[in-house]
């Protein structure tokens, strides 16, 4: 195996391992859109969607995206702290591969937010949800993605900052414009031109509307197609900026 | 070949208020088994030398060569053979002292097999035998101590670097780690390079003093020569020599320090 595998095999147990000792840490995330889907989900099933399929086939891919955009931005936190321990720089010391240091890590944070997609799936379908499997599990690649993405721009910009309270504060200052300009709630089909139109500088909006294409069964829609290269593009471009953090000296 | 050697080793930062010359161009030598001990006072440039030479921080300016290896043209060659114990240590308070001795051994490309005997080694080593389940957050400050040196040497290195190793521990358990470094120094040829800014830990555990003061070398020599030199006499002590030359007392980085 090239030292890059082993490296992120090796950093991947390390927060693997850690994650699974707590609970409550793998359940957290998943109980707002949980919230949402119990509170707020009953409310659309009568409403005009103005989109193909049930009002669940609207709400669950939003909810799933929502998943990943607010617990994925705030995996920095996790470094901040260890960047008070010493642990970052400890690690940034041996030979251990940078890109390692970021892809380990990301792994885990994108299985973690999936196994809550699982969840959150299950408990949508006793909700009420009906969707065809292949869209479900094209659903839970989005959320890997997105997260691998936004966990990866996250540790970019906590290997900046010193405290966390300076990084708090950026990070909701993203996560709830992108949620409400991305139309996570409700399709933007419902919205006036202007608002519309904004919501497509967002690239989270094209994967919104490649998951409820998705759960529609209608995989050919060029709704999918073009969700998938945003995202391709967005990861590419995250995950560059999150390697370059650790092959940086960083404070 | 010395163990380590600078020439004009120098980092500026870029601020928002100008460029900041932390390190003004260090020139050092450090021969194989030597324990060098660097001083200076507060924002004399010693841990930005430090995480220049361990390949933390790209230099601005100068050249090093570590253990043989080029500092700037083969920074991956000098992790390989140098180990550094930063003054917070590096451990996590929530895994055990076993797992990160393990974890450290496979950053360093040891088998599972042989990072696991390595981490026995060094447990016997350094009087962690017993603690190798506890989790690290309830050592003790000299156990921690000894668990951080014991990450540092995982990989035998040639060149070691200790950031503050005793700030903060009782007597007895810095003579506990002196005596661990002596060791090693006699029994593994090991070079160190410690920084502290308490002057009697310098005298008693370095064979040699070096005195940074604003970015650059201001004095060098045993700490008798040093105290003969600029302080009048060898039965001076440290205290005025370092006075003589920086014009400050070492403060501990964790008070405030004196008059610039």
């Amino acid at each position: 195996m090239s030292p890059l595998l082993t490296d992120t095999a090796l950093v991947f147990g390390r927060y693997a391992r850690q994650t699974l000792r707590s609970r409550l840490q793998m359940l957290f995330g998943v109980l707002m859109p949980l919230l949402y889907l119990v509170f707020f989900g009953p409310l659309l099933t009568r409403l005009p969607l103005a989109a193909p399929g049930s009002s669940w086939q609207v709400l669950v891919p939003g909810l799933l995206l929502q998943l990943a955009l607010f617990g994925a931005s705030f995996c920095g936190f996790g470094i901040i702290v260890e960047k008070q321990y010493g642990v970052v720089e400890r690690m940034r010391v041996t030979p251990v591969s940078r890109l390692a240091l970021l892809l380990g890590r990301v792994l885990r944070d994108a299985l973690l937010f999936v196994f809550q997609a699982v969840l959150l799936v299950l408990a949508a379908l006793v909700m009420g949800l009906r969707a065809p499997l292949g869209g479900i599990l094209a659903g839970f690649a989005f959320v890997a993605v997105l997260a691998a993405a936004l966990a990866s721009l996250s540790y970019a910009l906590a290997m900046r900052v010193r405290l966390p309270q300076e990084f708090g504060p950026v990070i909701n200052a993203v996560t709830m414009p992108s949620m409400l300009l991305s139309g996570l709630m409700l399709p933007m089909a419902l919205a006036p031109g202007w608002l519309d139109a904004l919501s497509h500088v967002m690239p989270l909006r094209y994967l919104v509307d490649a998951v409820r294409a998705a759960f529609t069964g209608d995989y050919g829609s060029p709704a999918v197609l073009r969700g998938a290269l945003v995202a391709a593009g967005f990861t590419a471009l995250a995950m560059a900026l999150g390697a370059r953090a650790f092959r940086r000296a960083a404070a | 070949m010395p163990a380590l050697s600078t020439s004009g080793l120098a980092r500026t930062f870029m601020t928002k208020n100008g460029p900041v010359e932390a390190v003004r161009g260090i020139d050092l030598t450090v021969e194989r088994g030597e324990i060098l001990g660097f001083l200076g006072p507060n924002g004399a440039g010693k841990t930005t030398t430090l995480r220049m030479l361990t390949t933390l921080l790209a230099p601005t300016g100068g050249s090093a060569t570590v253990a043989g290896r080029d500092l700037i043209r083969d920074p991956a060659g000098v992790r390989l053979a140098t180990g550094y114990v930063a003054q917070s240590g590096g451990v996590d308070p929530h895994l055990s002292v076993h797992e990160e001795l393990v974890t450290q051994g496979r950053l360093y490309r040891l088998t599972k097999h042989r990072a696991r005997e390595r981490a026995e080694e060094l447990a016997d080593a350094l009087g962690l035998t017993g603690l190798l389940a506890r989790r690290t957050a309830t050592l003790s400050g000299g156990q921690r101590r000894r668990l951080d040196l014991a990450m540092g040497l995982t990989h035998r290195p040639q060149v070691l670097f200790l950031d503050e190793p005793t700030t903060g521990l009782d007597p007895g358990s810095r003579a506990d780690l002196w005596e661990l470094v002596r060791t090693l120094r006699d029994t593994e040829g090991t070079t160190v390079l410690l920084t502290t800014h308490y002057l009697d830990e310098a005298d008693a555990l370095a064979d040699r003093l070096v005195i940074v003061d604003r970015g650059v070398v201001a004095a060098e020599g045993t700490p008798d020569a040093l105290k003969r030199t600029h302080a009048g006499s060898p039965g001076a002590s440290l205290q005025d020599a370092f006075l003589a030359v920086t014009g400050r007392t070492p403060a501990p980085r964790d008070t405030a320090p004196l008059a610039v």
